[in-house]
């Protein structure tokens, strides 16, 4: 920039910086290849499990609830891993637990964004009543242990797939609500949402076109955060028999199942809460990441 | 401010107990139908409903519930005809003994780990603490409780893995037989309060007024202890509260898995024989203990702000 | 070590700071040469980006989070800082150079008393007892002329108001008699009213104890009134280091110069003569926030006339953001009227219609918050094309350019580009567009300029100026600067807590007899003659006191 020269030459006619022309997945890659170790292998992780879930039919070598030998067979008898309490082939479980429980806790949780998102930004744009009848009802919500409260809501519901889906999701809609809430307030009150609404523009335009753009960083570290949760917690609830029913395969219930092996000195009830395990470790890798590079937080220093 | 605080705690008291008590009553039929079952004849059901007192309004069954167990009457078990509180006492007393045997290990640990971690950002000890706990937060409790069992119990043959302890256990063989549960919930805490322990301080090192201690030519040591810490206090109780809240909550699967005769373990029975009343206690004593640590936390940090501590 | 080189005391070569940001590292400062003897005010100004903070806290042997030190030497006293371990430097720091931030009130520790903290330093750094350094708080606090110095000390930061603090910061950095205090910008938060205080005191009080001071403004008539030599810094280098006197009066370089002319701009043409009907109407108009029971406005009557600039001015608090708000419509008033071309608005902007919205379209104080940063230039600028007026496809295109050559920008590098990559100037000016594109008759422009650089700010004020003559424009200027309203208003309008105080043609209010609050705040504006602070503090002692508004 050099000084400016006369009365009409604007110290604002400096062009802006060049543009880098690549496509989002060129930045994307670009990105990636930056990225710290445990974001790689996070991401190898996701996508090996999706991978999985999506293939476990050609995959497994016997079907879902197949009895292929006599209970708690051995790995040696059974490859790999031998057999479960009722003679059913571990790994062909253990293939198809991603399926069911990694499903059934991305549609909890799915279904946990679309209820608390969509109200969590409706209560920051719209305000006033709206805003403080779902406030209270969530603190009021949340004020009870979720752990608890599903067991509670499932005791009096029964114990299946669709009630499991629809509890977990209204009671973790509660924290997504906030989330979406609190980062929708730092938007609402910006000069442009001020401007759109002086326009005459209407709440759609607004929430869709001016705020929801501003809040999706946030909302997919969430996202991830709230699926390991979600994950967590259903895992929790069939391990103690309250959640995903026999017979369909799951690892939180196959844990439980075979729990008597491990005063053995036996590995294969590990196996599944491993599963569990690894990946959330690998969301939990990603989210960090992520979060780091959108957060703008440059700690380095 | 305390005064509002402490009649909001009061009422989400209330509100709680309201909802634990709606949510049964919320069962399509009711609940004497469905714990008999679709079988049952019209007669049982009809006994059953008088038993429970289902033919009487709402309002006043609720008021007859509540009342009851302000004076510690929980009611009757349906699965074995006893009385909750009964069923309740022993119980109680060993969730408790659990929980804080895990709190006095981990928070303190976690306090210390996370300071350091804040104060030592970015160092190769920050980063592994980064990774370790990350993976430990994703891990369930339950991952947590098999390997110890398997590594400290059956391989090492130290601590037993089933904790069944009785009323006239005596103190120290409590601590030994209740080792391996409570070491379980305190790697998942700890992980968990710490990582808040390090967000919180290094989001108080930010400061303007840190900076201006270090301009000052205040040392390291001081700037920590008497700039730092004055006004730590609020979100270091927050970080405490919260996971002693989470340790209430992540007790229930720690003491199935060690079979301890714990209030977790009965919630977890009774739900399978959808015994109600059971249920409705339990889950209104955890609820009021949440609601009880999150009023303590938030009065707490009232008590330490010095803007409120002096006000204008 | 001791050997005083001609009174020299910090003597900064070729200087180099870099800082971190985007994943690598930036030259902030680069060789940037500071010779300051002892006594002696070194004013540092520059814009924002210039490194002048940076620099002034180096003199500390300091860096910042997420900057170094990678070059030149840094020699206070004789002592080389730049090499020092640490914890020598640490010693210095407080008990021979101090430092006054910017905002007192963050700066203060909440959890301790103001005493406390100003002890603090005396006592860790050996140079006397807790009772001593009480002993000398409370004298220091009358000196500066803090109410109840006896007592005022033992308040925490949150009970005493900004002006107090940053005087009462002023103490706690002479607390051990430092040979030089770091100020960094200490007035910039603050209301001119209040800012004339604060700049008396720390001129005073660094005259009394012969201290010698770097201060950091950006501000040029404050920094003709406190220091003895200026150097103007651009981009982390030196343009130009003189006496202040001759750097007022004859200044070398280009950038100086024009530095120097931002606050020459004058609006040439006469406002047309005012039509019948005025174009925007306020009618005694009383207005409270929801929660508060205290109006925040009362009783506001004025008019804009078709073509002419009204200039709102008040402090903080005056009531004249609040009173756009009420035109706008986002606070209905309580009582009093609105109107419009003679017509009434509806009191809440949701009833309005969408004519009424478009003839009234408003320009915020910071630019960045003001478009939405996820939307491209050209979908900001072309909503209110297709929203009012239905426009689509090539018409569309033909206006978005011609709007974007009426803003002075290039449509062909800016159209499609996103906030983040435009400067504060240039989002600014999108947002004119934005307003022009409404083709409004009236523009509310809320201190539009205050978060610019003075030299971006005067572009704006020219092109709103031009676009003014072109379009015959309403407008209606909120600002806290005096300066901005000489150059731009034809009426003014003085708000002091929520009511109108004077108001009139520009000649008439600048010119005297004035109210006594307009007086006030006119002779508290710093102006560029370096006697200017002097000859303020003379008269208003011949009158009886410093006076201060809205206490």
């Amino acid at each position: 920039m050099t000084e400016p020269e006369s009365q009409f030459e604007s110290v604002d006619a400096m062009p802006p910086p060049p543009r880098r022309d690549e496509g989002r997945l060129a930045v994307a890659w670009r990105e990636l290849k930056k990225a710290p170790f445990s974001a790689k292998i996070g991401l190898i992780i996701i996508v090996t499990y999706i991978f999985v879930a999506l293939f476990a039919p050609v995959i497994a070598p016997y079907g879902e609830s197949e009895i292929i030998g006599p209970q708690f067979e051995l790995a040696e008898k059974a490859p790999p891993f031998g057999t479960d309490h009722l003679g059913r082939d571990m790994f062909t479980r253990l293939i198809y637990g991603a399926r069911n429980t990694v499903g059934i806790a991305l549609v909890t949780t799915v279904f946990a964004f679309m209820l608390g998102g969509t109200l969590g930004i409706l209560a920051a744009t719209l305000g006033g009543w709206m805003d403080q009848l779902v406030s209270r009802t969530v603190d009021v919500l949340m004020a009870i242990p979720a752990l608890i409260f599903a067991m509670l809501l499932l005791t009096i519901f029964g114990t299946s797939v669709v009630n499991l889906i629809i509890i977990i999701g209204v009671l973790d809609s509660t924290r997504v609500f906030r989330i979406a809430r609190a980062v929708s307030l730092n938007v609402v009150v910006m000069d442009f949402i001020e401007s759109a609404r002086l326009r005459g523009e209407g709440l759609g335009w607004i929430t869709l076109r001016e705020i929801l753009p501003n809040i999706m960083p946030p909302l997919v570290a969430e996202f991830g955060l709230r699926f390991c949760f979600v994950f967590l917690t259903i895992s929790a609830l069939s391990f103690l028999g309250l959640g995903i029913q026999p017979p369909t395969a799951d690892w939180g219930s196959m844990v439980r199942d075979t729990s008597t092996l491990i005063t053995y000195g036996e590995l294969v009830p590990l196996l599944p809460a491993a599963a569990i395990a690894i990946l959330t470790i690998g969301v939990n890798f990603v989210v960090d990441w992520f979060l780091h590079k959108t957060s703008g937080l440059k700690d380095e220093h | 401010m305390l005064i509002q605080r402490l009649s909001l705690g009061l009422l989400t008291l209330f509100v709680v107990s309201v909802i634990i008590f709606l949510a049964v009553s919320m069962l399509p039929g009711d609940a004497a139908q469905a714990m008999l079952g679709q079988a049952a004849t019209e007669e049982t059901v009809e006994a059953l409903r008088k038993r429970m007192g289902l033919d009487q309004p709402p309002y006043i069954r609720y008021f007859t519930w509540l009342g009851g167990i302000l004076q510690g009457d929980f009611g009757t078990s349906i699965a074995n005809g006893r009385e909750i509180s009964e069923l309740l006492g022993g119980r109680f007393v060993n969730t408790i003994h659990l929980a804080v045997f895990a709190a006095v290990i981990s928070v303190p640990l976690a306090l210390i780990l996370g300071l350091l971690a804040a104060l030592y950002r970015n160092s190769i000890y920050d980063r592994s603490v980064n990774v370790v706990t990350l993976s430990s937060i994703s891990t369930p409790e339950f991952f947590v409780a098999y390997i110890l069992i398997l590594l400290v119990s059956v391989k090492l043959g130290w601590f037993p893995s089933l904790a069944n302890v009785s009323p006239d256990t005596p103190f120290a063989e409590r601590l030994y037989k209740t080792f391996l549960p409570a070491m379980t919930l305190t790697l998942v805490v700890v992980a968990h309060m710490m990582r808040m322990t390090r967000a919180a301080i290094i989001n108080l090192l930010a400061s303007p007024y840190i900076e201006m201690a270090a301009l000052k030519g205040i040392n390291r040591r001081r700037i920590i202890t008497h700039h730092a810490l004055p006004n730590a206090w609020a979100p270091i109780v927050n970080v405490i509260v919260l996971n002693l809240a989470y340790l209430i909550v992540g007790v229930v699967v720690v003491e199935v898995v060690f079979v301890y005769p714990g209030l977790g373990q009965l919630l977890v029975d009774s739900v399978q024989r959808r015994d109600l009343p059971v249920v409705q206690a339990c889950c209104l004593i955890f609820a009021a203990t949440y609601v009880l640590l999150n009023l303590i936390a938030d009065i707490l940090s009232i008590l330490t702000n010095p803007r409120l501590l002096h006000p204008k | 070590m001791n050997v005083k080189n001609n009174g020299v005391l910090l003597e900064m070569e070729g200087l180099m700071i870099e800082g971190f940001s985007d994943e690598q590292w930036h030259q902030i400062v680069k060789g940037v040469d500071i010779t300051l003897s002892r006594g002696e005010i070194l004013g540092l100004i520059g814009e924002s980006g210039a490194g002048k903070s940076t620099i002034g806290i180096a003199a500390m042997g300091y860096a910042k989070p997420g900057c170094r030190i990678n070059g030149g030497s840094i020699r206070f006293d004789g002592m080389e800082l730049t090499t020092m371990p640490e914890s020598r430097r640490r010693k210095l720091r407080g008990s021979r150079i101090a430092y006054v931030a910017q905002s007192a009130a963050a700066s203060f520790n909440p959890a301790h008393k103001l005493i406390d903290q100003f002890s603090e330093m005396v006592i860790e750094h050996g140079k006397g007892t807790r009772d001593q350094a009480y002993a000398d708080a409370k004298d220091l606090y009358g000196r500066i002329k803090l109410p109840d110095p006896d007592r005022i000390g033992f308040r925490y930061p949150h009970q005493v108001s900004g002006g107090q603090l940053q005087r009462a910061m002023t103490a706690m950095a002479l607390s051990c008699r430092p040979d030089l205090i770091i100020f960094d910008e200490p007035t910039t938060a603050l209301d001119v009213t209040t800012q004339i205080e604060v700049l008396v005191t720390i001129r005073d009080i660094v005259e009394q104890f012969n201290t010698a001071a770097i201060y950091i403004t950006h501000d040029l008539a404050v920094v003709a009134q406190m220091a003895d030599r200026i150097k103007v810094l651009r981009f982390g280098e030196t343009v130009e280091d003189a006496d202040t006197r001759r750097m007022l009066s004859d200044p070398q370089k280009d950038y100086t110069k024009s530095l120097w002319a931002v606050r020459s701009f004058r609006k040439e043409e006469v406002a047309p003569p005012p039509e019948p009907t005025p174009l925007m109407k306020v009618e005694n108009v009383t207005a409270t926030y929801a929660r508060g029971l205290v109006p925040v406005l009362r009783g506001v009557d004025f008019e804009v006339h078709r073509g002419h600039t009204v200039a709102v001015v008040g402090e903080s608090g005056s009531g004249k953001s609040t009173a756009a708000r009420v035109i706008t419509g986002l606070l209905p008033p309580q009582q009093g009227r609105v109107y419009f071309d003679g017509k009434e608005l509806p009191r809440d902007y949701h009833r309005r219609t969408k004519d009424q919205l478009r003839q009234a379209q408003m320009i915020y104080q910071m630019p960045d918050t003001a478009v939405n940063p996820r939307h491209r230039i050209r979908d900001i600028v072309g909503r209110p094309l297709s929203f009012y007026l239905g426009m689509t496809g090539d018409a569309k295109e033909r206006r978005l350019r011609e709007l974007m050559e009426m803003i002075e920008l290039d449509p062909d590098l800016f159209l499609d580009r996103l906030p983040g990559e435009l400067s504060g100037g240039q989002k600014q000016r999108i947002c004119i567009a934005r307003a022009l594109a409404a083709e409004p008759s009236f523009i509310i422009c809320d201190e539009v300029t205050s978060a610019l650089d003075q030299l971006v700010a005067e572009g704006i004020l020219r092109l709103l100026d031009h676009l003014q003559q072109d379009l015959n424009l309403a407008y209606m200027f909120i600002t806290h600067d005096l300066a901005t309203v000489r150059a731009i208003a034809d009426e003014v309008i003085v708000m002091l807590q929520g009511e109108i105080v004077e108001q009139g043609p520009k000649e008439e209010i600048f010119n005297p007899p004035h109210h006594e609050y307009t007086e006030l705040l006119l002779s508290s504006v710093p102006e560029m003659d370096p006697d200017w602070m002097d000859r303020v503090v003379a008269e208003r002692r011949e009158k009886g006191g410093m006076q201060s508004a809205g206490n």
